[in-house]
């Protein structure tokens, strides 16, 4: 088996390569929320950073059971692949899983849809997380977020501190030294954690790669139906993703880059089929992963804007 | 002012930048890692030598670039603000200013690079503390036109406190100073003479022009003078392999790895991340506070058998014999020990608004370790402008920092803070609001 920890050679352990820095630091950071925390959860969507968050919580306490559970907060608007993928893995690895739909709460009134042409549910979200935190519980959340991927990330902790509404609030960050983290809190606050903070999206694939680490087939160049909207390839599936009037359905060999929410994940054209196909295209790529996400483009603070309601 | 315009820089007209890199698959899988730390302030190019490191490392992606162009745009700039790529909070952009570190990330072929860039004035001393904590190179920028000045010497000085190994002395702007060899090396000796003072072991000059790309990337062709490497070779190829303390084995116990299922019924694992020094299967081991010693029956990484462990690396510990060790404890070797006390000497920077007070108990963590303690002692306070020692002071300010002598509840297992930052540094909690308000850097057990 290959490993980012596999020692060969008298004198090769003594080389630090960067991916092994980065999962000792994510492993710690794991490791210490399961320390200082009552009730953590892992956020697990079914995208390759969580599945990668899987792979370093197994490094964190295999043989043991993850002390935490994983927690799904479902749109609803997912890709099927997205969601048998999810499956067959908590099975695999026989951890719990803990489902929260979004539609649940919009049929109780207690999150509403975006109105207007382009429905995302990542601002329904919000109110799901939030009472999913309620309902178990939950005193820390992992989340597979990195800096490199927008601007007002760049800037959080690592323990990034909510308050009883969920809010972050970026003018009054704890400081966060060496690797020591204080999670101290009151009842109600809780924390997210992101403990791949520091790595980027050339890291997580090359960590796939090495680490041989099986992730869903969209990722992958396949033949998929999008239509062309606002000079993005959006994949069309079933009704409400149905093509929009006057838009013209293609059928195009594309990969995504990122997997989040169906109506608003964009593909890219890449005949990139395996591993190194992507890891290639990373290194040469133009446009960052988040640029696939139409939801940031709205304004120049989305994120920062979404992140003080209480989004990820 | 010209200062302004220097630091808006259109790169896309510039021919040779963003040409690429070419990764091959195996060389990035052995890249090593460089945390390095930069500091300034609006005026003296940091923004444009951080751009020009990530556009020209093609780090910057076209959205992001055209995100900024048109939020410049928007805001009436000639050109786009390269600042605007990194200060990522509305209150940063809106004020033009920084005001936490930003965390940035580029690769080249040979090195993969974690910028902490932090902001420069007085009143982020605390955020510069934070970027420094994990940094193993420090990058301090001069301005050639004004040469060394108290910004530097601060900066100089916290690089020293926090111990960062190497230290890259940017003298930018040279492309003003009519690229002079003469001012260059003023301003070295300047700064020497000043450095002195500090234990910084490694010091590397470079005169350069972020704006026009003259050494940082590429050689510079109008200072035949200068025979040394640009800034990026420099930091590619800085040898960082030897920042790590091979010698003084420590293991901080940071969780009990304990299966309930019948398969792995006698598996018993330490969890927790190399500090220093090398754990191989067989050496013997002693167990903090308890004494008890036993040798290590194995090391995995989630069940990945390893023989050997090197900091900072995360792995389980099972040892021979069944002692009783639990978080907070520190496995290390029986005739290399770190000092187990209560009382300790430590440089702290006091990082909130409420000042810390002589008598006031607070909790500390320091490594897997959380105990109480009580500020027994402020022995002085530092003036970090001019370094001298300020006697007969009652508390510590925002951003003031200090030598304290504190004793605490329990035995912290400890090494001087020059020898281990991971065993040598704690931090220091408000009971009350829970805050991250001191940051302490350990000299030795009190007398």
């Amino acid at each position: 088996m290959t490993s980012a920890t596999q020692q060969s050679g008298a004198h090769a352990h003594y080389k630090l390569t960067h991916l092994k820095a980065l999962e000792a630091e994510a492993i710690h950071i794991m490791r210490e929320v399961a320390a200082q925390f009552e009730k953590p959860a892992l956020m697990f969507s079914g995208g390759k950073d969580s599945i990668v968050m899987v792979a370093l919580a197994k490094k964190a306490f295999r043989p043991a059971k993850f002390p935490f559970p994983l927690l799904h907060i479902d749109t609803g608007h997912n890709f099927p692949e997205a969601l048998a993928f999810r499956d067959k893995l908590v099975d695999e690895i026989g951890e719990r899983l803990i489902v929260h739909k979004v539609q649940d709460l919009i049929d109780r009134g207690d999150a509403v849809e975006d109105p207007g042409p382009f429905p995302s549910r990542n601002r329904a979200q919000i109110p799901t997380l939030l009472d999913a935190i309620d309902k178990y519980q939950f005193d820390a959340l992992f989340g597979g977020a990195r800096r490199d991927e927008e601007k007002a990330r760049a800037k959080e902790r690592i323990f990034s501190f909510r308050d009883d509404f969920g809010q972050w609030d970026p003018k009054n960050q704890r400081p966060e030294l060496w690797n020591l983290y204080n999670g101290r809190h009151r009842m109600g606050e809780n924390i997210r954690v992101f403990p791949i903070s520091n790595w980027t999206e050339m890291d997580v694939w090359q960590y796939i790669m090495l680490e041989e680490i099986e992730i869903p087939d969209l990722y992958f160049s396949h033949k998929r139906d999008v239509v062309e909207r606002r000079g993005q390839l959006v994949p069309v599936g079933d009704a409400p993703f149905g093509p929009r009037d006057g838009e013209e359905i293609i059928n195009r060999t594309v990969r995504f880059r990122t997997v989040g929410d169906m109506s608003c994940t964009a593909a890219t054209d890449s005949p990139a089929a395996n591993l190194e196909e992507i890891v290639g295209e990373v290194a040469a790529a133009r446009a960052s992963e988040r640029g696939a996400r139409m939801d940031d483009k709205t304004n120049e603070a989305a994120m920062e804007d979404r992140k003080k309601e209480g989004y990820f | 002012m010209t200062t302004e315009t220097q630091s808006k820089t259109d790169f896309s007209t510039d021919p040779n930048a963003n040409k690429g890199m070419d990764f091959s698959t195996d060389a990035y899988l052995d890249m090593d890692l460089l945390r390095f730390l930069t500091c300034g302030s609006v005026d003296d190019g940091k923004s444009t030598l951080i751009g020009r490191l990530l556009y020209d490392s093609k780090s910057i992606f076209e959205d992001q670039l055209e995100a900024a162009e048109s939020a410049s745009l928007s805001r009436g700039d000639q050109r786009m603000d390269l600042a605007l790529l990194t200060d990522g909070l509305r209150a940063e952009r809106e004020q033009g200013i920084t005001i936490d570190v930003a965390y940035r990330y580029f690769a080249t072929p040979k090195r993969k690079f974690i910028i902490a860039d932090c902001p420069g004035h007085v009143q982020y001393t605390r955020n510069m503390v934070t970027g420094a904590s994990t940094a193993n190179l420090a990058l301090i920028l001069i301005d050639a036109r004004h040469g060394v000045i108290e910004q530097t010497r601060r900066h100089s000085f916290i690089t020293s406190l926090l111990r960062i190994p190497h230290l890259v002395v940017c003298v930018n702007k040279m492309d003003l100073a009519d690229w002079s060899q003469e001012k260059y090396d003023k301003i070295r000796e300047d700064f020497e003479e000043f450095a002195a003072r500090f234990e910084i072991t490694d010091i590397t000059f470079i005169p350069m022009s972020a704006l026009t790309g003259d050494n940082v990337v590429n050689r510079s062709e109008n200072m035949d003078w200068y025979q040394g490497p640009s800034l990026l070779h420099h930091l590619e190829n800085v040898h960082i392999a030897g920042d790590r303390d091979m010698i003084d084995p420590r293991f901080p116990v940071q969780w009990v790895v304990r299966p309930q299922g019948d398969e792995h019924h006698d598996y018993r694992g330490y969890g927790g991340q190399i500090a220093s020094g090398v754990f191989q299967v067989g050496d013997e081991v002693v167990a903090l506070p308890s004494g008890m010693e036993s040798k290590i029956k194995s090391i995995d990484i989630g069940g990945d058998p390893q023989q050997f462990a090197t900091p900072p690396v995360s792995v389980s510990i099972q040892l021979e014999d069944d002692i009783d060790i639990s978080r907070g404890d520190m496995l290390c070797r029986p005739n290399n020990q770190p000092t187990s006390g209560q009382d300790i000497d430590a440089m702290v920077v006091w990082m909130a608004d409420t000042p810390m007070k002589v008598g006031k108990k607070y909790t500390i963590r320091h490594t897997s370790n959380e105990a109480r303690c009580i500020i027994k002692n402020l022995n002085y306070q530092l003036d970090i402008e001019t370094l001298h020692r300020i006697e007969d002071v009652e508390q510590l300010k925002l951003n003031e920092i200090g030598r304290i002598a504190i004793r605490t509840t329990k035995p912290l297992f400890f090494d001087p803070y020059r020898q281990c930052r991971v065993t040598g540094s704690f931090i220091i909690v408000d009971e009350q609001t829970n805050n991250t308000v001191g940051a302490a850097m350990i000299i030795g057990e009190t007398n």
